[in-house]
Parts: structure tokens; C-alpha cells; sequence
């Protein structure tokens, strides 16, 4: 959509709160602790949702028109509202759910004992992944989408609602931003200041990948998690900036990211 | 083409008042105030090379690397040289910063865009990594530089808040009429014309990277030069200096300033200033809040930035 | 309106923000209290201190306070606060306090978690010469690097945390071998790690070193560190994280048997105790910086603070609310202390004592708080040096209780006057 949007973050960090709090209710009500994972994905989407359409309609809307500077701006202003908005609900105190993470048990692979939960995360991340791909290349809506981002104006004036499909989008990726916040909860403690190092980790990885390519964002995400990994075991002092080297190095050998897509000019 | 005449005239005239009006009515500003509107300068030399980058269609995210090795090279002077004359320091921020930015231009002046954006990023947290990883320069707990000097004086406690302003402002004001000139040089009027077409501006015989380049460079030198001052203002260098937020604040006031004038960066950097430190007084509970809501406000009712206010009232 | 006019309301605008600025009532005490209340670190350090402040200083102005802070507020007259949010950068620290002495003109400053701060902050204190008490930060570079006149620090440094951990590890695992580290990349980690090993090297010769994790703060996620610490196989595995990361730690580092494969010795681990209580392995390490909460002494401060506390905010105070009491009570004894010099009678009455004239009373003076003794020992009286004590974790009837409690007594765990830190554990902790 061609928004660099930094209320993705805030987004996320909507969703893991949403998530903890309401699945540490239900589990304190002594629910049955294995629909909590249910309860993870409705949590997120249910506090989520009102937050994007609102942002959306109100704030965005008239600004579309503006340079998209301005946006990035907006965006801006709006992750910090949040932030606060987010402190306000649900406090300052760390939430953490161990239940869903441990319910799960964990497997032996190589004489260590590794979490089951992080292999169903991998699994859920393919679904949605694919999910996505699927929306976007076999459905009229998806193929509509991308037609209404790569011209707003003709597809406009060939009759599409353009307005419902920006809304649908930018509901869609902050709905998938909270529902990534919601399965990371269980695994960490939920704090204040958890969507901000979200926000660049995912910017370099759609970067690495490749502008609006999806599988470059399969590919980056993955790049980015095993790069971290293995500089933990191999090289650990590097492991700070490691990620932002692996960035630079991509884009100076390809620069417009893995899997850029050929985009036509106008001239 | 007489329009263009009178918006230059202004700007050197308006530039000259503001300087004589902070030097004759400094003494009688309270030293919090005065300390803010330093630190805005400081700022606003960085958003300066912003508004270089920006008139071309460029953000850059990463100019805090150039702020922070500006502040780092201003701290270094004090630490192992013993040097803490603020000239000097502001000169060699700049020059380590302009060289550096100089060896990364090779790099940096083939993209565009997000990518820009992002790889002056990443360049900017590699640094940032490279800082915490530096017992020697303290890690995230940085180290204190030496309080200032002029010409080898150290002004009195009471006059050393006026004098560093006035240093500040006199650096800043050759520093935004220089680039002023610069604007209206072939090189520099450029910009724009890379902004909307750049295969055009190849076609007609100018390389849009070199313009590119140059830019960056002189975008880096200004951001060195303001970190250096920042740095002695407040005494202290850490590597946060470096971080990408560090970066986020000057886009903010960047953008919120407008690419329209030389002096609206450092109205900009004065305002976001006066704003935030508005908001931890108001509401301490809630600063971010009210920040975000006093910006929002800010944009959406100024859409061309803050210096749109001005203009919009001049032509009439 | 013209570009002129547009700049003199800005100008006007915020002078008069600045006269604004409510002045005290003559005979208040104003105190500038700076902590985190956003953030990351506002749940385990700054809101635990602001509530603390806010206790105590309620407690103080009832005249509530036990013997010898039985006065009303300071020296008879009521304390008022000015809070600050320490989060931001290290600019917006230093604007805000130059706000607090020079707008909003408190009497003193009491605050600073966080050691980049209290690093900066300490040359802009002694030169705008406001009396201010750290009650925090970990770093000993404060008073070891530079000497001050108007500042103070009345919570013992870092240091003590790591020689109390060498030393408790070394007792309870006389026969170790190895050790390894979990610690955040960024000056606390790094300098809790470097004091340990150190520590460790001194107290066991041929000390083999496994590995040092040093994931990023608040990275949040440590499987691959864990997984890492797993097959390293150490004896012992130091780590000082703290909240959100201390919490996801215990949280993922337990169901993998982290804490059963080598002794976990964790410095902060008393502020997970209170909450993740049931999720902390037995046979875990755990520090309160000092002898706070779980380890304060049975004594008339600990009584009236820590039930008060609990009474009033339905949770157990931690170590920086124990941090926050100790710094408001030691400034109110050095203040009544100058006033007393002054020829007696009341702050309220008129007599209030000047910033060098509290802070001389503070320098070398020595007086009980919650956590016990503080002795404003070193750093030429600046700096506090305290015992430290260290428990082991057992789950008692669904309760978490700490076993094996042991003391170490202030000279132990602190160098002596003028002596740096790093030097004085090298040269095998000698007390000359």
C-alpha cells in the first residue's frame, strides 16, 4: 500500500497484551487451558480490529492524499498515542501466560530438549503465509487489491471501491501484526516497549526480501531468524548488529532486495 | 523569476534578525530556556541536512550515525587530547562525520526510497552495536565530556548557557545561509529534479548520483557538526545516540518543519523541543500521549510542513 | 502575520509556560523524585520506587515515621513532589532536570535508576549545585571516576551484587569448575558478568569459562541462548537480567531444566519472586541487590515500611522501593541534621538549611533504614556500602521460601575508600 506504517508495532504490542490478559482471565476462571489457544487468536483479533478501523477511517483516510511523508509522520504520532493508550489499559506490569507455551510439552532433537509450541508457531506462520498468497494471487478480491495498489486512480475510475480495499488492507496487516503479538506472548513476557524492536526487525526483513514480494518476506523472516541463531552460538559478540550487517550486505549485492519484484516507471 | 529574488532577500535578512535578536536579548532568557533552544540548534542543524536530503526525494533514517560520531569524536577530543574548545570540537565532528559520509556516499548514492532509507538505517544501528559492544567507551553508559571552552576561556556559570547559545546560533546561521547559497547553485537545484524524474535528469547530461552523493556528504558534515554540539550541551555521549529513534526524531521534525526554508528546521527542532518537554511537565503519566497528539495536530492541520504557515500567510 | 510576529508568540508562549511554572509554598519542601513510570523499567524499578516515595514521604508528612524520623515531613515542614519520567534519552534527562532545578527551583533531586543517567546527571548537579541523591543505578564508575560535592548515592553499587554471588556460589559449590553467563548486552550486563568472572577467577584458580551469552536487552526470546548454556554444561551460570527478561527466562529457561542442569544464580531474581513464585525451580539463586525484601532485618523501619507497603499498594515492596525508602530517609536525617546546627528550630518556622549545608551533613554519616545499616563509607562519603545476603529457592506448600540464607558483611562485598572496584577484586578483595 506503500505506507511504511510504524503503528504496525503498536499493533503487535495490542495484541500480545489482549492476548495475555484475556487468556490469564480465562485460565484463572479455570477454562479448559486447551482452547486458551483459541482464545489467543480471538482475544487479538476482537481488541484489534476496532483499534484499525478507527485508525484507519479517522486518521488515515483524509491524509491519503498527502505526500507519504506525511503518513510516515501520522503513523508515527499515532505509535506514540498508542503506546500510552496501551500503558493505560493494561498497565505497566510484565503479563506472561506459561500455560499454552508448556502445555504443549517439548521433544527431543539432538539430545536438547526444544518446545513443541515453536514448532507449531512455524507451522501457523506457513498457514497464514500461504493463506495470504493464496488470497492474493487466486481470489478477484486479492487480484483487485493489488491492482488497487499498484494505480489507485484507474482502478477507480474502472469502478472498484477503493476506500474499502485500503481499509481491508490496512485492517488485514494490523490484524496479522496483532495476531503475531498474541502467539509471541506465551513465550515472553509481555512489557511495555514491546512493539518498538518489532517494528525495525520486520521492516529489515521485508527489506531483505523484497518490497511486496511475500515469499522474500518468508525468505527474509527465516534469513533474519537463523542468522540471529547462529551468531548466538558461533559468534556471539556480533550478535547485535548482526541482522542490520546481514541488510546491508543484501541490498548492496542486490539492491532492490532479494525477490523485487520488476517494477514498471513512469517516465 | 522576481518572486524567487524576494524569497531570497528574506531569508538572509530574516536569518541575520533572528541571530541579533537571541544575541541582544539572550542574558535576559531564563537558563532552562536557554538550554532547550541550544539543544534545538543542535537538532536543527541535523534536520538541515535532512531537508538537503529530503528536497530530493530522500529520507534518510540514519542520520544519527552521523550525529553520534559527531558527539563520539567531540568526546573523544576531551578524553584522550584534552580539547574541549567548542569550535574545534564542531569542526572535527563535522569533518569525521562529512568523511565518513564521504566512504558510505560510494555505497549509499545508488538507492532510492525505502532502501535508502532502511540501508542508512542499518548502517546507522551497526555503529550503534558496534558503541555497546566498546567497554573502552563505556558501552550504553557512554562517558562525560569536558565542559566547554571558547578561545581557551571557560565562561562563568552564568554565562555559559549565553555563550554556548550564541556560538550554537552564529555555527548555525553560516551553516543555513551556506546551504541557502548552495540551493541555488546548479547542484542544488538538482533536487527536486531528482525527486520527480531522475531517468530526465540523467538524459539531460547530470549525474544525479554524484548530486546524490554530494549531498549525502554535506547532509553528514551537518549532522556531525550538531551531534559535537549536543554533545557538549548536555555533557554526556552514549551510544542510544545512535539508535534508530534518535533517527525517527529528526524525520519528525524534518517533515513537521517542511522543506520549504533553511530556518524552518531549526523552528521545528525549537517547537518539537518546547512540545516534549511540555508533555513530561503536563502529564508525566502520559508524555508519549501528549506528544503524539500535539504532533498529530500539527500535521494534519499544517500539510507542507510548519513553514506553510508562514507562506501561506505572505503571499496574500 | 508575519514571520516576526509568529516567532514572538512562540517565544512569548513558552515564557510564559515558564512563569507557569507553580512555585512552592515558601515553607514546603520541594523534592524532585525522577524515576521510570514508563517503559520497560517502570514495572520493576520505577513504579516500586515512586510508590515507595509516595508512601513514605505520606507516612513522613503525618509525622508517622518511626524513631529517629518521627519529625514532620523534613525538619517540620511538608515535603511536595515533582515527578519526573526518567524515560527518553540522556538530552531529554539532562533538559528535564535542568527543568526541575532551574524552573521549577526544588529543594533537592532523589532519583535515577539507570546508570547512563546518573552518569550524566552527576556533572550537571554539581554545577547548577542542587543536592542530589541517587537511589539506584548499578555503575561504580559514579564516584570512582570523579568526585562530587553535591551528589550522593545511598544504595551500594553492582559490585556488591557480583562478589556477594561469587562468594555464595563459591560457598555452596566448593568444588566448582566452570562457570557460564546469561546477561544483557549493555553496560549492566556487561560489568555484572565482567565483576563476576573476575570474582570467580580470584576465589577459584583455574576457573574454566564455558561461555558468556550476552543476548540484546529485552530481546524477550532465549532459546537459542539457552539451548547454547544447555550444552555448555557449566557449573554455574550467572545472570543479572531483570523484569520482562528475568520473567522470560525463568519462563523458558525452566520447562528446559535450565535451573536443574547447573546452580542458576540469578543477582535481580527477587522481583520475579513475588509473581512467578511457583515457576522458579528450587535449588535457584536469588538476589535483592542488598538485604532488602526477603532479606531486610527484623527491625522497626522494616516493620512500619514493608507492611505499610503492602497494606497500601496489595503487593510486596521490592528492592527499589527499599532502594527509594532508604534515600528519602537518609536526606531527611542529614537535613534535620543541618538544620539542628543551624541553632535549632523549624524548617516551617523559617529555617532551611542550604543544599552544602545538607550535604556535608550527609557525607560519612551513617543511619538505619529498612534494609538495615547504611554507611556513606567511601567515595569520600559519598557513595553507601551495605552487607548483601543470598537464598536459595524452595517451594514450601505452594509458597516460594528462600533456604540457605547467607550474610556477607559490608567489607566483603564493597572496596575500600579509594580504591576502583575492578582493581580491588584483581588485587583479591584486600580491605587495607
Amino acid at each position: 500500500m506503500k505506507i511504511v506504517n510504524v503503528t504496525h508495532g503498536s499493533f503487535y504490542a495490542i495484541g500480545a497484551y489482549a492476548a495475555a490478559s484475556m487468556t490469564a482471565a480465562w485460565l484463572a476462571h479455570g477454562y479448559p487451558p486447551m482452547l486458551s489457544y483459541a482464545v489467543l487468536v480471538v482475544a487479538a483479533i476482537v481488541v484489534a480490529a476496532p483499534f484499525a478501523i478507527l485508525i484507519e477511517r479517522v486518521i488515515l483516510r483524509p491524509l491519503y492524499s498527502r505526500d507519504e511523508v506525511v503518513i510516515l509522520l501520522v503513523t508515527y504520532a499515532l505509535f506514540l498515542i498508542l503506546e500510552d493508550v496501551v500503558k493505560l489499559i493494561w498497565g505497566v506490569n510484565p503479563y506472561f501466560i506459561a500455560e499454552p507455551y508448556a502445555l504443549l510439552g517439548s521433544f527431543q532433537v539432538a539430545g536438547m530438549a526444544y518446545p513443541t509450541y515453536n514448532l507449531i508457531l512455524v507451522a501457523v506462520a506457513l498457514f497464514f503465509g500461504g493463506g495470504l498468497a493464496w488470497l492474493l494471487h487466486s481470489t478477484r478480491a486479492g487480484k483487485l487489491l493489488l491492482a488497487v495498489i499498484h494505480d489507485p486512480e484507474v482502478s477507480r475510475a474502472m469502478g472498484v471501491n477503493v476506500g474499502r480495499y485500503y481499509l481491508a488492507t490496512f485492517a488485514l496487516g494490523s490484524l496479522l501484526a496483532a495476531l503475531a503479538g498474541a502467539f509471541t506472548a506465551p513465550t515472553v513476557s509481555v512489557v511495555p516497549g514491546l512493539g518498538v524492536e518489532v517494528i525495525v526487525l520486520s521492516f529489515a526483513v521485508v527489506v531483505i526480501g523484497g518490497l511486496g514480494s511475500l515469499p522474500g518476506a518468508a525468505v527474509g523472516a527465516v534469513m533474519v531468524g537463523l542468522v540471529r541463531s547462529l551468531s548466538v552460538h558461533y559468534m556471539p559478540q556480533v550478535e547485535l548488529f548482526v541482522i542490520y550487517f546481514v541488510m546491508a550486505v543484501v541490498l548492496a549485492l542486490r539492491p532492490r532486495g532479494l525477490f523485487s519484484l520488476a517494477e514498471p516507471r513512469k517516465i | 523569476m522576481k518572486q524567487g529574488r524576494i524569497r531570497r532577500d528574506h531569508t538572509v535578512a530574516i536569518a541575520f534578525a533572528v541571530f541579533v535578536l537571541l544575541a541582544a536579548l539572550g542574558p535576559w532568557l531564563p537558563q532552562w530556556a536557554m538550554f532547550i533552544m541550544t539543544v534545538a540548534v543542535a537538532r536543527g542543524l541535523v534536520v538541515l541536512g535532512l531537508l538537503l536530503l529530503l528536497r530530493a526525494g530522500l529520507v534518510s533514517f540514519g542520520q544519527a550515525l552521523f550525529y553520534c560520531l559527531g558527539a563520539y569524536s567531540a568526546g573523544a577530543l576531551g578524553r584522550f587530547f584534552g580539547i574541549s574548545d567548542i569550535f574545534v570540537e564542531m569542526l572535527v565532528g563535522g569533518a569525521v562525520a562529512a568523511a565518513t559520509a564521504f566512504v558510505l556516499g560510494f555505497l549509499l548514492a545508488r538507492y532510492r526510497g525505502i532502501f535508502f532509507g532502511l540501508l542508512s538505517l542499518a548502517l546507522s544501528m551497526i555503529l550503534y552495536g558496534l558503541l555497546v559492544k566498546s567497554e573502552a567507551l563505556g558501552s550504553t553508559d557512554g562517558f562525560n565530556i569536558l565542559p566547554s571552552t571558547l578561545f581557551g576561556v571557560r565562561p562563568g556559570p552564568d554565562w555559559v548557557r549565553y555563550a554556548v547559545l550564541v556560538s550554537a546560533a552564529a555555527v548555525a546561521l553560516v551553516a543555513a545561509l551556506a546551504v541557502h547559497r548552495y540551493l541555488n547553485t546548479p547542484l542544488g537545484r538538482l533536487a527536486p529534479a531528482i525527486k520527480d524524474n531522475e531517468i530526465r535528469v540523467e538524459y539531460m547530461g547530470a549525474s544525479a548520483r554524484r548530486a546524490v552523493h554530494v549531498k549525502y556528504v554535506i547532509a553528514g558534515g551537518l549532522a556531525g557538526v550538531g551531534g559535537a554540539l549536543a554533545a557538549t550541551v548536555v555533557g554526556h555521549i552514549d551510544p542510544e545516540m545512535a539508535y534508530w529513534t534518535t533517527s525517527g526524531e529528526f524525520i519528525f521534525i524534518a517533515i513537521l518543519a517542511g522543506t520549504g526554508n533553511v530556518i524552518a528546521p531549526f523552528v521545528g527542532a525549537l517547537i518539537y523541543g518546547a512540545i516534549h518537554t511540555m508533555a513530561y511537565d503536563l502529564s508525566p503519566n502520559t508524555w508519549q500521549m501528549t506528544l503524539g497528539v500535539a504532533l498529530l495536530l500539527l500535521i494534519v492541520f499544517l500539510p507542507s510542513g510548519l513553514w506553510s504557515a508562514f507562506s501561506r500567510f505572505r503571499w496574500r | 502575520m508575519s514571520f516576526g510576529n509568529r516567532l514572538a508568540v512562540v517565544a512569548l508562549t513558552a515564557l510564559a509556560a515558564a512563569a507557569a511554572a507553580p512555585s512552592a509554598l515558601a515553607q514546603n519542601v520541594k523534592i524532585g523524585i525522577v524515576a521510570f513510570i514508563s517503559g520497560p523499567a517502570a514495572a520493576p524499578f520505577g513504579v516500586p520506587a515512586k510508590n515507595a516515595a509516595d508512601f513514605v514521604i505520606d507516612e513522613l508528612n503525618a509525622g508517622r515515621g518511626p524513631a529517629p524520623y518521627d519529625k514532620k515531613g523534613f525538619g517540620g515542614a511538608t515535603i511536595e513532589t515533582v515527578v519526573v519520567d526518567e524515560a527518553g534519552s540522556t538530552t531529554t534527562q539532562v533538559t528535564e532536570f535542568r527543568n526541575l532545578v532551574q524552573r521549577h527551583n526544588v529543594d533537592l533531586v532523589i532519583g535515577y535508576i539507570s546508570s547512563g543517567n546518573c552518569l550524566a546527571i552527576a556533572p550537571v548537579a554539581e554545577e547548577l549545585k542542587k543536592f542530589t541523591n541517587f537511589f539506584d543505578c548499578g555503575t561504580p564508575r559514579i564516584f570512582e571516576d570523579a568526585a562530587y560535592k553535591y551528589v550522593f548515592r545511598t544504595s551500594p553499587t553492582a559490585t556488591m551484587d557480583s562478589v556477594g554471588a561469587a562468594l555464595y556460589v563459591r560457598d555452596a559449590r566448593p568444588n566448582i569448575k566452570s562457570i557460564a553467563g546469561l546477561n544483557q548486552n549493555y553496560a549492566w550486563g556487561q560489568d555484572s558478568w565482567g565483576d563476576f568472572e573476575l570474582a570467580m577467577k580470584v576465589l577459584v584458580p583455574n576457573l574454566e569459562v564455558k561461555t558468556s551469552q550476552m543476548p540484546k536487552l529485552f530481546a524477550g526470546q532465549y532459546n537459542a541462548e539457552i539451548s547454547a548454556l544447555l550444552g555448555a554444561k557449566a557449573d554455574v551460570i550467572h545472570s543479572s537480567f531483570w523484569d520482562g527478561d528475568l520473567e522470560a527466562l525463568i519462563l523458558q529457561g525452566g520447562p528446559r531444566g535450565l535451573m536443574k542442569s547447573s546452580l542458576t544464580i540469578l543477582t535481580t531474581g527477587e522481583t520475579a519472586m513475588h509473581k512467578l513464585g511457583a515457576q522458579i525451580p528450587d535449588g535457584t539463586v536469588l538476589g535483592a541487590r542488598g538485604p532488602f525484601g526477603p532479606f531486610a532485618p527484623d527491625n522497626a523501619y522494616n516493620k512500619w515500611f514493608a507492611a505499610g507497603f503492602e497494606k497500601r499498594f496489595n503487593a510486596p515492596a521490592n528492592y527499589a522501593s527499599y532502594q527509594m525508602a532508604q534515600a528519602i530517609l537518609g536526606v531527611k536525617l542529614a537535613w534535620e541534621k543541618a538544620q539542628a546546627a543551624m541553632g535549632g528550630g523549624t524548617t516551617a518556622g523559617g529555617k532551611r538549611p542550604t543544599n552544602e549545608q545538607v550535604a556535608a551533613a550527609l557525607e560519612n554519616m551513617t543511619f538505619e533504614g529498612p534494609g538495615g545499616t547504611v554507611r556513606m563509607a567511601i567515595g569520600k562519603g559519598h557513595q553507601a556500602i551495605m552487607e548483601t545476603a543470598y537464598g536459595t529457592t524452595r517451594l514450601a506448600n505452594g509458597k516460594l521460601t528462600l533456604v540457605n540464607v547467607k550474610r556477607y558483611p559490608a567489607e566483603k562485598v564493597n572496596p575500600p575508600e579509594g580504591v576502583k572496584s575492578a582493581d580491588w577484586i584483581k588485587n583479591g578483595f584486600k580491605q587495607n
